[in-house]
């Protein structure tokens, strides 16, 4: 459960106050589909950010799980970010001097999870993802869509309850960018929350709830019936 | 998913075999870094180690000579080293009594004593055939043979007689007899010492320095011919050889007893006896070897300095990699862990590998040079080592710092 009440950011650039996200709020229950669509500059990946526990509100309060995280510590977001929350990025964000298996395993190690839980709980994921026969390779060896696989399934190694994806597509052709999409709509379906910020409406228009972010607001928040 | 527990959990730390595994990673992905500051580790660890190792050789080969020269030698300086700073008679300027012959041949008596051979030194021309010399003249016995372990190559050394008969013959050292004679034959000619002609009867084998002396300069007279160039009654010094270590202390009793009874009751020698020289030497090569041990220490802070420069750069280039890190739950204190265990990692190793090299490098000093036995003291090995850690350690905090800090979404937005 996700709950922003009146979440403002601002950031000073060149003198200029920027309100990245102005007065924001906004609750998102557990399981859902969300998309977050808004033209460049908008805010959205502000939104996401703060989502993730990466960017901290000026003002306004964020309850995760009925918990104000606006206070929390940074070793504490660190420790939540780790628990609760995956993250996608456009650009894959592999570490090339690692195998695929290491990269998904690398939030497991990060949180202290030894060797051995670490290569069953990865090559479980591994293999339902289809990547089998890759996990050894590095991320130079592997297609986009292969990588952006490896990253999804880096994102939920640790089972987080929101996955947060910036762009997921938009570094791919449209097939992989279905593919990907399909797979984490199939998540989604098993019960986690799915926040996907696109510039594509075509994907966009999948999620059940649409919101509109323009200028630092939400401008629209629709659901499908 | 309301009421599930508190979420504001504390992180758990990396598994330090993982923290390791994830360096390693880092450290073997980017070769020629890693190999540089390996590089620098390691030499400055080597040179610690064979800079302190020379040292101690050097100290260990001094030891080896005093104790070669016999510790039952005794030596007794005039004046009393302890007092002689602070007594009135300093301050009005009265110089202590002198040792004289006398004393000397009064010494000679004491049953503990084996060989005897009083000391007298200057500097004097020494003229032959137009030719002119500086040398340091040592008017000595025939004894000083033996108690100062010097060989002839020809010759004879000076002869058995009374300490007070001034003969005027001399024995050159190897380098003022090749200086003055080049190739000719030296002994039974006549050369002018001082203001006084004297006959060489003898010359030294070239064997270097012994006791102080630079033996190949030196020419050796008689000591009461000595005190005739030299114009002085008094002895620079007199050598007392024990007859056994046993009797070394009785020896030293019965010196400042005599001394005391001929010179009025007081006591105003000096006496020493080979173990506090050698104690002194000890101390001094002691202090050497850590000076330089200091200098090469400040090596390993440049190689210190290195490492930071170097993770600094590497800080930057691996931004995206470290916002990476935070996004998927690594805190400020896992980050600076990574880093720091890099550093550390890469100071173990350059550490390990200078220590071979300081090892190897002391070989082959033994192989050209077998008289410098140059180990390096167990004291420097662990010092070089722990200040290469703390080196790395410390130099990597700012680094570290500084990508602990970073932003994740900037850091990000770099890929």
């Amino acid at each position: 459960m996700i709950e922003l009440r009146e979440v403002s950011r601002i950031f000073t650039v060149g003198g200029q106050e920027v309100r990245a996200m102005d007065r924001v709020s906004l609750v998102i229950g557990p399981g859902e589909y969300l998309s977050i669509m808004g033209p460049s500059g908008s805010g959205k990946s502000t939104l996401l950010n703060t989502l993730g526990l990466l960017d901290t509100p000026n003002s306004g309060s964020y309850l995760l799980d009925g918990q104000d995280v606006t206070s929390l510590s940074d070793n504490q977001l660190a420790a939540t970010r780790s628990r609760k929350i995956g993250f996608i990025f456009q650009f894959f964000h592999l570490i090339p001097r690692l195998t695929a298996q290491q990269n998904i395993e690398l939030p497991l190690l990060l949180a202290g999870v030894g060797r051995k839980e670490r290569l069953e709980r990865s090559t479980r994921l591994i293999e339902s993802f289809g990547l089998g026969d890759r996990r050894k390779h590095r991320p130079e060896e592997l297609s986009g869509g292969q990588r952006q696989r490896v990253a999804i399934a880096r994102a939920v190694i640790n089972e987080p309850a929101v996955l947060l994806a910036d762009e997921p597509t938009g570094n791919l052709d449209r097939h992989a960018g279905a593919d990907i999409i399909e797979l984490m709509e199939g998540l989604n379906k098993d019960g986690l929350t799915l926040v996907v910020v696109t510039h594509d409406p075509e994907i966009g228009e999948r999620a059940r709830r649409r919101i509109r972010v323009v200028d630092g607001r939400i401008a629209g928040d629709s659901v499908r019936t | 998913m309301a009421g599930s527990p508190a979420i504001a959990c504390e992180l758990k730390a990396m598994r330090p075999l993982d923290a390791i595994g994830f360096a390693l990673t880092s450290l073997s992905s980017n070769r020629v870094r890693t190999l540089l500051m390996l590089l620098a580790m390691s030499i400055g660890v080597a040179a610690v180690v064979l800079l302190t190792g020379i040292g101690n050789g050097a100290r260990l080969y001094i030891v080896d000579q005093f104790s070669s020269l016999g510790t039952n030698l005794v030596i007794v300086i005039p004046g009393r080293t302890e007092t002689a700073s602070n007594t009135p008679a300093t301050l009005i300027g009265e110089t202590p009594r002198e040792l004289t012959l006398n004393d000397a041949k009064e010494l000679q008596r004491g049953d503990a004593v084996r060989r005897l051979a009083p000391l007298n030194i200057g500097e004097l021309n020494i003229v032959w055939h137009g030719k002119e010399r500086q040398v340091p003249v040592l008017g000595s016995t025939a004894s000083l043979l033996e108690v100062h372990h010097l060989r002839l190559e020809r010759g004879s050394f000076l002869p058995e007689e009374d300490m007070e008969v001034a003969r005027p013959v001399c024995v050159l050292g190897a380098k003022v007899y090749r200086e003055l004679f080049g190739p000719q034959a030296a002994l039974g000619e006549l050369v002018r010492l001082g203001g006084f002609r004297c006959r060489v009867i003898g010359l030294l084998e070239s064997e270097g320095r012994s006791l102080g002396f630079d033996t190949e300069e030196l020419v050796i007279v008689p000591v009461a011919f000595a005190q005739m160039l030299l114009n002085t009654e008094g002895l620079f010094r007199i050598l007392v050889e024990a007859k056994d270590v046993d009797s070394l202390d009785r020896l030293k009793k019965y010196i400042a007893a005599t001394i005391a009874k001929r010179h009025y009751g007081e006591e105003d020698v000096t006496i020493i006896t080979q173990d506090s020289v050698l104690a002194t030497f000890d101390k001094i090569f002691k202090v050497l070897t850590l000076t330089v041990a200091g200098i090469a220490a400040i090596s390993l802070v440049v190689a210190g300095i290195l490492i930071m420069n170097v993770m600094l750069m590497a800080v930057a280039q691996r931004t995206a990699e470290i916002g990476l890190c935070k996004a998927l739950g690594a805190g400020q204190l896992q980050i600076m862990a990574l880093l720091v265990t890099e550093a550390l990692l890469l100071s173990t190793v350059g550490g390990l590998l200078g220590l071979l090299l300081g090892f190897i490098g002391s070989k082959i000093i033994v192989q050209f040079y077998p008289t410098l036995q140059t180990t390096p003291p167990l004291w420097a090995i662990v010092a070089a080592l722990g200040t290469a850690l703390l080196t790395g350690f410390v130099f990597s905090l700012l680094p570290a710092r500084r990508a602990a800090r970073l932003d994740p979404i900037q850091a990000l937005a770099q890929h």
